[in-house]
């Protein structure tokens, strides 16, 4: 659905550019492939590491890993596989809510959702190639510490503890 | 030619690695190829409208425009506009970079690259939709309302911790990126 609307976008504008200047039009274009060529290396070899990851960790091992502990511990791991994971939301959210019937924790729940979007362990090359070592590395630092507050208040509204 | 074998030199070790583990375990080897195929064939249908709009907007909105609405003294409408375009990006936080590095090319300010990031990374608008239905709306509306002072947070620590010469250092290196 998403991909529709975004193609969508992509070809009116497309159209219009093309409409309006078409030397203009061939000069984006130029710049929308050499930006992409620019950049595959790295993506290839993030899509083939996380292909081994999700082929050695599956839902059932992740399950184990978060749903057996509770408290802190299991906040740590949760935020752990999820920095280091990178699943696409709509894998995640049903994983997730398919761990949560399992009996795991909001709060563990919570750490895992927050650490899977916003820290990238497996995608730091792609990051470090705009934004420096040091940048990404703090980034991604901050981002999981914060995944910790995210996870206590989630625990404190959504779980009531 | 030995420019490319350079460039892919990561990626090429990483096939041979893989070669390896086919032949170490086969099941898990060949589950790695097939997940790996299914992501790029996933990443090929989302990303070419994404680079497709970048080329369009590098081309055709001025510097100035950006400027004004994103840059220096841009004040909350910058942060507000962030934001907003990082919410209502579709593809995964890997897709973000590209954008941001057209955004620093067009004069954006450093601590709003870093919310569009932090946007793009958590508050996007499908997802948030997706992650209503999965995990019910307290879950989603209480992770939601965390997250947009956290990534305004996350970007204020990171610009503070950032010296001058390094942002300069990272705007250049966009300027070559994006070239």
């Amino acid at each position: 659905m998403d991909t529709y609307i975004l193609y969508g976008t992509a070809a009116l504008f497309l159209a219009l550019s093309f409409f309006k200047d078409k030397k203009k039009t061939g000069m984006a274009l130029k710049k929308a492939w050499k930006a992409f060529e620019n950049i595959l290396p790295e993506f290839l070899v993030v899509i083939l590491l996380v292909g081994v990851l999700l082929a050695v960790l599956n839902t059932e091992m992740i399950s184990k890993i978060i749903g057996a502990e509770s408290g802190w511990a299991g906040v740590i791991i949760a935020a752990l596989v999820g920095a280091i994971t990178l699943i696409p939301g709509f894998v995640a959210f049903p994983t997730a809510a398919m761990l949560l019937q399992g009996g795991a924790g909001y709060m563990q729940i919570g750490a895992f959702v927050s650490a899977l979007m916003m820290v990238g362990v497996v995608t730091m090359p792609v990051e470090m190639k705009y934004f420096g070592k040091r940048l990404t590395i703090l980034r991604n630092i901050l981002a999981f510490i914060f995944s910790f507050a995210v996870a206590a208040i989630i625990g404190l509204v959504v779980g009531g503890i | 030619m030995k420019l490319v074998l350079k460039r892919y030199r990561a990626f090429i070790i990483t096939v041979i690695a893989i070669g390896f583990l086919i032949l170490f375990n086969r099941q898990i080897g060949l589950k790695a190829v097939n997940i790996s195929a299914n992501s790029f064939i996933e990443m090929m249908l989302v990303i070419p409208p994404v680079f497709l709009l970048l080329g369009l907007l590098d081309v055709w909105v001025p510097r100035e425009t950006m400027v004004r609405f994103m840059g220096e003294g841009s004040g909350i409408k910058g942060v507000l506009l962030s934001l907003l375009i990082g919410s209502a990006a579709a593809c995964p936080l890997y897709g973000a970079f590209p954008v941001a590095a057209v955004f620093m090319k067009k004069g954006v300010k450093f601590s709003n690259i870093l919310i569009f990031i932090g946007a793009w990374s958590t508050t996007k608008i499908p997802m948030f939709l997706f992650e209503t239905a999965s995990l019910g709306v307290k879950f989603a509306v209480t992770r939601l309302l965390i997250d947009i002072p956290g990534i305004i947070m996350i970007a204020f620590v990171l610009s503070k911790l950032i010296s001058k010469e390094e942002v300069q250092k990272i705007y250049q290196n966009a300027e070559n990126i994006s070239k």
